[in-house]
């Protein structure tokens, strides 16, 4: 392998991609229309989600509070518990989505102070169900206050004490923010990658095939793995600058936290490129015209990528064999890598396992891609 | 002219079929160091199959080919150091400029820079390119785009040029200059292999092989060839020579009338006898004519006279 040569067919192809509008329309347009789209359009509506309620008083209040649970459309009461630990054993086997708890002392603080606190649980790491449930107790709980309110002013009261009403105390663990969107954007940027990464290399080896070019360049003796490399790295570099306007841009705009090591979202992320820049450079090789190659690398990356990679439809509640389905599917382990990331603030030591499943996928992309493409007719 | 010893070119029994069609069949021939070999025949003869075969870009089905003694079906990589190979079709990037082609081509042959811009420059200026050096290649003229591919393929002076039908859809101007190069390029040593469909063009040559439905028809010096034609060639001037040509074609045992511009040139078995038979047949349809004469076979004659000759005798 020459760096010559290598340097000599990235000149070339970064030249072609700066001329071509198609290429530049998807380098750089479509990174950021996607984040628009996906990042303001997505709806998650949920309705008769099962919760567990656990409640400590038994009053009359408490009582009242949990019909609301039961009549608003949301969420469907399916068990009464009797403790934190059975609490904590449903959440785990996911029996429900949250537990709702009402503390010993609801009603009393509530005519005491005015303000009394109701406990929702909820593992939201790797589930935006729960990230929206708590949105939806949030108004429910905000409607019985109300509620409360005007009862409270038929009584005599004073309205200004009883506006506090009651309050959520949020206990999510790891999305505190409660915004959908929060778990959505990583993924987004996930899918952003993707797609850009592999219908921009699928057009590679293709165009020069319906151009004429490829006759000529295979009669040098250039070699195979110099024509990928040369033809990666320029997307490679695009692919990096994508990654970072998607980083900004959800930090930035979407206000998306990102808690987690710079240099594991650029290790895993380099990773992740390997792998889509391989997989359109194995289509690109494999089927001769652009247009052929480009439909399917968008069906083999957005398609698996928006359905299968956990970005948006939580992977623990598909049916088993589709859950077995996902583990081929790459972004999965990006779109987990991503989450950690952003919202739990890992380090590169904490996702070992998806990584490691990340760098199997990228050697065997690379190995077949290295070998797809032949200098040879016909 | 016989091959020198070492030629650099050798086809031994090359084969080559697609499905329902045989390109070639057993093809062999050898050229010498400083030859212009010329591939003719008409579409589909199979001459861009024997170039891909010899340019290391298709592997054969079977039999062997020989670049300066490197054999291309084992060891394509190495024998694409010592060829230039330019495609029927454009094959340089018209996105590019010309410079910009000219330097992809130099690093991909690994040139160090130095004497990539010692080259480059002389190059150009020599094929009369140099004023267009900024353009994009896809916005040259198709002269322009031939002699840019043949500075591409010649940045590392290789011993062996693979032309495919350079000259089709060049003006002739064009072709005249491209001629010259290649003869200048005859000169100082390079082997150039070059198929065209133009016949008048294959008289260049220094030799010709002569192709139909993928064999090897003829192939000697375009001199040799042209006594090799049987019979008599005869000529006949008319303001109306497609209609002559229409009622010559009409006789008897004569099918071979070759329309060129306002003659007609007609093969025949024995002029003696055909001369007077023409003579009368045209007069009593009344068309204008100057007197029937005996010529000299260009190409085209020959081609049409040997291909009718081969097939009548299978
Ligand atoms: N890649 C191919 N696949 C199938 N058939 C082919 C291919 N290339 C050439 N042929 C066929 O082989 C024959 C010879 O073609 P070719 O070598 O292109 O002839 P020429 O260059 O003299 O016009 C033709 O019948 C053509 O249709
Ligand atoms: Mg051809």
């Amino acid at each position: 392998m020459r760096w010559g040569r290598i340097r000599a067919i990235a000149i070339k192809e970064t030249i072609q991609i700066r001329r071509d509008t198609r290429s530049l329309i998807i380098a750089l347009f479509m990174p950021f229309m996607q984040m628009i789209l996906l990042g303001y359009g997505v709806n998650l509506d949920i309705k008769h989600l099962p919760v567990c309620v656990y409640d400590r008083e038994g009053s009359q209040n408490s009582q009242a509070l949990l019909k609301h649970f039961q009549a608003s459309e949301y969420f469907s009461i399916i068990a009464v518990l009797k403790d934190y630990r059975e609490a904590k054993a449903a959440l785990d086997s996911d029996r429900c989505r949250i537990v709702i708890a009402i503390p010993h002392d609801f009603s009393q603080k509530l005519s005491d102070s005015g303000g009394s606190t109701v406990q929702v649980l909820a593992d939201a790491s790797d589930d935006n169900t729960a990230n929206i449930a708590i949105g939806y107790a949030q108004s429910v709980v905000g409607e019985f206050a109300g509620n409360l309110a005007v009862a409270a002013q038929g009584f005599g009261g004073s309205p200004a004490r009883l506006t506090q009403g009651v309050d959520l105390e949020e206990r999510v663990w790891y999305n505190e923010d409660l915004d959908s969107r929060n778990y959505i954007i990583p993924g987004v940027v996930a899918l952003i990658m993707a797609l850009v990464g592999a219908l921009l290399t699928s057009l590679t080896i293709s165009r020069e095939w319906e151009r004429g070019t490829m006759e000529l360049l295979i009669s040098t003796p250039v070699q195979p793995s110099e024509v990928m490399l040369g033809k990666l790295l320029p997307y490679f570099a695009i692919g990096m600058l994508d990654a970072v306007f998607c980083l900004v841009f959800s930090v930035f705009w979407f206000h998306v936290p990102f808690r987690g090591s710079l240099f594991a979202l650029f290790f895993t992320t380099s990773l992740f490129l390997v792998v889509v820049l391989g997989v359109g450079f194995l289509i690109s090789a494999a089927i001769k015209s652009q247009v052929g190659a480009s439909q399917i690398a968008v069906l083999v990356t957005l398609l698996p990528t928006s359905l299968l990679s956990g970005y948006a439809f939580p992977i623990d509640q598909m049916p088993p064999l589709v859950q077995w389905v996902t583990t081929l599917v790459f972004a999965r382990y990006y779109v987990t890598i991503l989450k950690a990331l952003f919202l739990k603030g890992s380090v590169l030591e904490d996702l070992i396992r998806p990584v490691l499943a990340m760098g199997i996928y990228a050697m065997v992309v690379a190995f077949l891609a290295g070998r797809a493409f032949k200098k040879r007719l016909d | 002219m016989t091959p020198e010893p070492g030629p650099m070119v050798e086809a031994k029994k090359l084969v080559k079929n697609f499905p329902g069609v045989f390109a070639v069949k057993e093809l062999s021939f050898s050229v010498g160091k400083g030859e212009i070999f010329g591939l003719a025949g008409p579409d589909g003869a199979g001459k861009t199959t024997v170039i891909r075969l010899l340019a290391g870009v298709m592997p054969p089905d079977s039999g062997t080919a020989t670049i300066d003694g490197i054999d291309v079906v084992r060891d394509p990589e190495k024998a694409k150091q010592h060829l230039s190979y330019m495609p029927q079709r454009f094959g340089l990037y018209e996105d590019l400029t010309v410079d910009e082609n000219v330097r992809f081509y130099a690093d991909i042959f690994e040139l160090p820079v130095a004497l990539r811009n010692q080259r480059i420059g002389p190059l150009l200026t020599s094929f009369g390119m140099e004023p267009f050096r900024k353009r994009l290649a896809g916005q040259l003229s198709g002269g322009m785009k031939q002699k840019l591919g043949l500075v591409c393929a010649l940045i590392h002076t290789p011993k062996i040029l693979l032309l495919d039908e350079p000259t089709t859809g060049v003006d002739p101007v064009s072709r005249r200059d491209f001629w010259k190069i290649l003869y200048g390029l005859r000169e100082e040593g390079v082997t150039i292999l070059i198929s065209t469909a133009y016949l008048e063009e294959a008289e260049r040559c220094t030799r010709l092989a002569l192709f139909h439905q993928g064999v090897m028809a003829y192939c000697d010096t375009p001199a040799h060839l042209k006594t090799k034609m049987p019979g008599k060639l005869l000529n006949i001037a008319s303001p109306r020579a497609r209609e002559i040509q229409k009622r010559i074609q009409s006789l008897e045992g004569l099918s071979g009338a070759l329309l060129m511009g306002d003659h007609v040139h007609v093969a025949v078995d024995d002029d003696l006898k055909r001369i007077p038979e023409i003579t009368r047949a045209l007069a009593e349809a009344g068309l204008p004519f100057d007197p029937v004469t005996v010529t000299e076979p260009t190409m085209e004659d020959l081609f049409l006279a040997l291909l009718k000759t081969k097939g009548a005798s299978p």
